[in-house]
C-alpha cells in the first residue's frame, strides 16, 4: 500500500506491506537505524520514536497506519554540530554503557518532558508535580537499560527537565 | 505474521459495514499488533478505527463522555478526569508505559486480551485461543492468574487497570454494531470464562465501542492501588479501586473493584453489602474482605493472592476512612 509520511522533516512516499512495522520501515527501508529492535513487543523501549511529537513504540505501530504522520527518530532529534540538550546531558552524565537503548531513551525523554500532568506515583492527581528523580524514574519505566545505567540516565534527564 | 488487508474507516457506520467475517478493528495496536506477531490473532482484514472522530472528552450534564479513540494518556491528563475522577486517572497511569499509553485507546484498553502465558504461546493448548484444546495453566504456571470466578476451562485474568476503576465507578460503554446501538454497563461488559473462555466480553462480531460514559462521581474518598512484581510497567498481581463514604463513623456508601484476580474486573459486591450501614472500622473492613474472598478458588501457585487481596482491601479502606 502507498503511504506518505514526514520523517525527520522530510516527506517520504513509500509502498509498504500491511504487515510492516514502523520500526522496520525506518530501519530497513529508510536506512534510519537509530531506533533499535530490542524485544519487538513494546516492552523494552529501544524502538521509541516520536509520532506527531508523542513518544511511541515503533515496533507496535503498523507502517500502513502511519500515513500522514510526522515521525521523529533520534537522527532528527539533534545533529552532530547541534546536539539536542538531552544528547549533551547524556554525554556529560555518562548515561550509557553499551548504548543500544540510548536512542530510545533519548526519544522517550524528549517526549516525556512535554507530557502534562501527574504520573502514577504523584500524590495529588490534580497537581502538576516537579520532575523529581522519582518522577523521572516512573515516567521512563518504558525504557529498559540492561547495562543498568539508570542512575546516570535519570541525572542527565533531570538536568534538562524544567 | 499472516497476511491481511488494511482499510481505514471513514465513520463508525463505515467501520461496522467493513467489519465482516475475519475482520478486526485496529485502534492503537499496542496489544493487537503484538498478538498478530505472536500468531495469536490472525485477522484477514484490519479496519483502522484509530482516526474516527471519537477522540473527545465532553461533559454531559454531571456525566463525562469519553470517546472510544481517546488515548490513555489523554484520558489521564484531562483536567476534568484528574479533578473529578482521580481514581481513574491513577488507574490509567498505573498501566503500561508512557509510550504505550500514548498509543493505546480507551476502547482498546477495555478489549485487550489476557496476558496468560499459555494464551500467548501458540505452541501450547489454550481454551481461550483454541476452544476445547485444554488449559495447561491449571496444572502449570498460574502464578499471576485468577482466583475468583474461574472455571475448569480457564483461569485467565483481565489485565486492565482502567477497567477496574470503571467497574467501581459504574461506567457505561456505548456500542454500535450490526444490531444497532446499545449501552453495556461495566461490570457487565466482561464475561467470566465459564464454558466459553474464547469470549472475553458480551460484544458480538462487528460491535464497535464508540464511547465510555462516566456517571457523576460517587460521594466519598477514592483510591486506586496496585500491587505488582516491580515498581512500574508490570501487570497487577492484585489491584483495587475503592470509594468510601463515611458519615458519623458509619459507611454510607462503598464501591470496591478488584483487578488481577478474575477474567473480568471484579466488583466486590459481597464486601460492599457487608460494609454499607455498618461501622467504618478495621474489624469491619476485615470481615467484609473475608466475606468477598470466601468464594475464591485459588490454585497452588497463586494462593498468595488471597492474603494479598485481603490485606489490600483492608489497608485501602482504612486509608480512605482516615
Amino acid at each position: 500500500m502507498d503511504i506518505t509520511l514526514m520523517v525527520n522533516g522530510v516527506s517520504r512516499a513509500v509502498t509498504v506491506d500491511p504487515r510492516m512495522s514502523l520500526l522496520d520501515l525506518l530501519r530497513e527501508r529508510l536506512a534510519l537505524i537509530g531506533a533499535k529492535k530490542g524485544c519487538d513487543h513494546g516492552q523494552c523501549g529501544a524502538c521509541t520514536v516520536l509520532i506527531d511529537g508523542r513518544r511511541a513504540n515503533s515496533c507496535l505501530a503498523l507502517a500502513v497506519a502511519m500515513d500522514g504522520r510526522e515521525i521523529t527518530t533520534v537522527e532528527g532529534l539533534g545533529h552532530e554540530d547541534e546536539l539536542h540538550p538531552l544528547q549533551t546531558a547524556f554525554m556529560e552524565h555518562d548515561a550509557f554503557q553499551c548504548g543500544y537503548c540510548t536512542p530510545g531513551q533519548l526519544c522517550s525523554a524528549a517526549g516525556m518532558l512535554g507530557e502534562p500532568g501527574p504520573s502514577a506515583i504523584t500524590g495529588d492527581m490534580a497537581a502538576d508535580p516537579d520532575l523529581t528523580p522519582e518522577e523521572i524514574r516512573e515516567r521512563m519505566s518504558g525504557n529498559l537499560c540492561r547495562c543498568g545505567a539508570y542512575v546516570n540516565i535519570v541525572s542527565a534527564i533531570a538536568e534538562v527537565a524544567p | 505474521m499472516k497476511t491481511f488487508d488494511y482499510a481505514r474507516a471513514e465513520s463508525p457506520s463505515d467501520a461496522v459495514r467493513r467489519c465482516g467475517p475475519g475482520a478486526m478493528y485496529l485502534g492503537g495496536g499496542t496489544n493487537l499488533v503484538d498478538l498478530m506477531r505472536l500468531g495469536v490473532a490472525r485477522p484477514d482484514h484490519l479496519v483502522d478505527v484509530s482516526r474516527l472522530p471519537l477522540d473527545a472528552i465532553e461533559e454531559a450534564g454531571d456525566r463525562l463522555r469519553v470517546g472510544a479513540a481517546v488515548r490513555n494518556s489523554d484520558l489521564a491528563a484531562d483536567p476534568l478526569v484528574r479533578s473529578r475522577y482521580p481514581m481513574l486517572a491513577r488507574a490509567v497511569l498505573s498501566g503500561a508505559s508512557g509510550q504505550v499509553r500514548n498509543m493505546a485507546t480507551v476502547a482498546g484498553n477495555l478489549l485487550q486480551r489476557t496476558r496468560c502465558p499459555y494464551f500467548q504461546d501458540v505452541s501450547r493448548p489454550c481454551n481461550k485461543r483454541e476452544p476445547g484444546s485444554g488449559c495447561p495453566a491449571i496444572e502449570g504456571d498460574h502464578t499471576n492468574l485468577a482466583i475468583l470466578g474461574t472455571s475448569h476451562a480457564c483461569v485467565a485474568t483481565h489485565p486492565s487497570d482502567m477497567a477496574v476503576a470503571l467497574a467501581a465507578l459504574g461506567a457505561e460503554v456505548h456500542v454500535t454494531g450490526p444490531g444497532g446501538d446499545r449501552i453495556v454497563p461495566i461490570p457487565g461488559l466482561h464475561r467470566l470464562p465459564g464454558d466459553a473462555p474464547e469470549r472475553d466480553t458480551v460484544l458480538e462480531p462487528g460491535d464497535l465501542i464508540t464511547a465510555v460514559e462516566l456517571p457523576a462521581p460517587p460521594p466519598g474518598a477514592s483510591l486506586y492501588r496496585k500491587v505488582r512484581e516491580r515498581a512500574s510497567f508490570a501487570f497487577a498481581l492484585v489491584s483495587i479501586a475503592a470509594v468510601l463514604d463515611v458519615r458519623d463513623g458509619v459507611v454510607a456508601g462503598c464501591r470496591i473493584a478488584l483487578g488481577g484476580v478474575a477474567h473480568a474486573p471484579w466488583r466486590a459486591e459481597r464486601a460492599e453489602q457487608v460494609l454499607i450501614g455498618g461501622p467504618a472500622t478495621g474489624e469491619a473492613f476485615l470481615t467484609a474482605a473475608e466475606a468477598e474472598l470466601e468464594q475464591a478458588r485459588p490454585l497452588p501457585r497463586n494462593a498468595f493472592k488471597l492474603p494479598l487481596a485481603r490485606n489490600l482491601i483492608v489497608r485501602t479502606l482504612e486509608e480512605l476512612a482516615s
